[in-house]
């Protein structure tokens, strides 16, 4: 079971020239491309169906709201929600996160409670938690990461002494952003649940490339963004379990999340409709029903092996350069589809500044991780982030501009 | 595009591989941080005026891109000397060689950064010590 090469004819934006040179895109961790699917419902939400939802009674609107609500199926289904109201759609990772500490963490945490996260988390899963604890009193501690260059990834023993039943959340990341580790969700879900504390998985970067099923996850709230699963920008989803998200108070307030309204007062609708206040982003949630089709007719077992063998050739390939310190697993480690490294003599900056006369896309930074950076003792550094369009041949292009530029910032 | 070199000239990687007034000079009482929130890049300014209010020590401190680190050791040669409000002036010089590409012949090294102008996402790299060395010149002297 392997992907077709031919679905590159399935990206409009990947048939381009940058600099003269094919484009190669390798920035997937920051957004994916999107397949022509996708970008056509957009296009045929707006020419034929545009509307709003819930509250019409013409045709339009009717087909509006059949089609928001079947996206919602489809995000239930794509995850293995027990049912279509656990799925609120939101703008994305980050206000998934948001929600969660604003109107669970703020109802429910106070001085004395502990908030447990982990060093290699995005700062969208970080700050939240941060604010949270200083509005309630509540105690943030993170699970340590491992290694020099963190290869040996969450130290669960020092998890174990740190999940005790002042834990009221654990929060952190499937797949990291930055060092490529994917974690043993199950495991770290089982381990939070044994001490009575709920779960939140980011599966920003994870969830357009493995295979996720909440269930079998066992987790009680997983945040995602369409747009790193060949969706567009603009909506995502929060995932909670149904009881745990009707005893939650409501995030944003006004129209279409509630049952009645007095001038002194008023009542909620249950779920999803009590998240997500105003008119939603009905058209965006159409073309993320498009990529959630697209991604399972390549199939997620076949996606998830793609990704992994493509990073896991990168880094080995990546790891002959002279002065090269690859974050993450190790050469001939599993890893998730996505690679960064830092140059002893060449930042991160000018090396994707030289990518990109190349025609590659790459990205040089912090990723968003300062904290963790800071204890690696880097300030950025650049990554190579894989997809379902990306070709080895693409990996022997990024190799061999990157010997360019050690040779060309070595020679000065 | 424009070509690689008009970016990376030859004063440019020669500021970046040996910078100049790297480090705290000992006399400098006045200190300014800038950051680049973008990328993570950081960068320390530490400086002296004399009696006559101009610049006699200075020096700096962080990490960056070859851009940021040549800009702000290149600047550290210029701005000594010279008064805040000349360092301004030398600024506001810099900034529109970097952002259009016209440099002035008397303007000497400094020119040497027109080739930022085509890729505007570097010009906040070029300009980082340059805002730093103007913040410290604001601060009042430590003792």
């Amino acid at each position: 079971m392997s992907l077709s090469p031919n679905l590159r004819i399935d990206f409009p934006a990947l048939d381009q020239h940058v600099g003269g040179k094919p484009l190669v895109y390798l920035d997937n961790g920051a957004t994916t491309q999107k397949p022509r699917s996708v970008i056509d419902a957009l296009a045929r939400f707006y020419e034929r169906d545009n509307s709003n939802v819930h509250r019409g009674l013409h045709a339009l609107s009717m087909r509006a709201t059949d089609g928001y609500e079947a996206a919602r199926a489809r995000a239930s289904k794509f995850i293995n929600a027990a049912d279509p109201a656990e799925i609120i759609f939101t703008r994305g990772t980050t206000e998934s996160v948001n929600l969660v500490a604003q109107s669970w963490g703020n109802a429910h945490l106070k001085p004395g409670d502990v908030i447990l996260t982990t060093e290699m988390e995005h700062h969208s899963n970080l700050v939240p938690w941060q604010q949270l604890a200083l509005r309630t009193g509540a105690t943030l501690k993170y699970v340590p990461v491992t290694g020099p260059d963190a290869e040996h990834g969450l130290d669960l023993d020092a998890l174990d002494k740190l999940l005790t039943p002042q834990v009221k959340l654990f929060a952190f990341t499937h797949l990291s952003n930055t060092l490529g580790i994917l974690n043993d969700a199950a495991l770290l879900c089982a381990k939070a649940r044994a001490v009575g504390a709920l779960t939140l998985i980011d599966a920003a970067q994870s969830i357009g490339h493995e295979p996720i099923d909440v269930q079998a996850l066992g987790c009680d709230f997983m945040a995602f963004s369409g747009h790193k699963m060949a969706g567009p920008t603009g909506i995502g989803v929060l995932y909670g379990k149904r009881a745990l998200l009707n005893a939650m108070p409501p995030y944003e307030t006004g129209g279409g999340m509630v049952v009645s309204v007095t001038y002194e007062g008023a009542t909620w609708k249950p779920s999803p409709e009590r998240f997500e206040a105003g008119t939603p982003n009905v058209a965006d949630a159409i073309g993320l029903h498009a990529a959630f089709d697209y991604l399972d007719a390549l199939g997620r077992p076949a996606i998830s092996a793609h990704d992994h063998a493509l990073a896991m050739k990168a880094c080995a390939a990546l790891s002959e350069l002279p002065g090269i310190r690859i974050l993450g697993p190790k050469p001939g480690q599993p890893r998730g589809g996505l690679v960064s490294f830092a140059f002893a003599e060449a930042h991160a900056h000018d090396v994707v500044t030289f990518a990109d006369q190349d025609g590659i896309a790459l990205r040089g930074g912090h990723h968003c991780n300062q904290p963790l950076m800071r204890k690696l003792g880097l300030s950025s550094t650049t990554r190579a982030s894989f997809y379902v369009y990306n070709t080895e041949e693409e990996i022997e292009i990024l190799v061999k501009s990157m010997r360019r530029i050690l040779k060309f910032f070595a020679g000065t | 595009m424009s070509d690689l070199t008009d970016l990376y000239q030859s004063v440019i990687l020669d500021h970046n591989k040996r910078p100049r007034n790297r480090g705290k000079p000992p006399t400098a009482n006045r200190v300014a941080t800038g950051d680049n929130p973008s990328c993570g890049d950081n960068c320390t300014v530490f400086l002296h005026l004399d009696a006559a209010h101009r610049i006699d020590a200075i020096g700096f401190e962080g990490s960056g891109c070859a851009i940021s680190q040549a800009a702000t050791s290149l600047m550290t040669t210029q701005v000594k000397g010279k008064t805040a409000a000349e360092a301004e002036a030398l600024f506001n010089e810099f900034k529109e060689i970097v952002t259009t590409g016209n440099a002035p012949e008397e303007i000497s090294d400094l020119a040497a950064f027109a080739g930022v102008h085509a890729f505007p996402a570097r010009i906040k790299c070029a300009t980082l010590g340059w805002h730093a060395t103007l913040e410290a010149l604001k601060q009042p002297p430590s003792a």
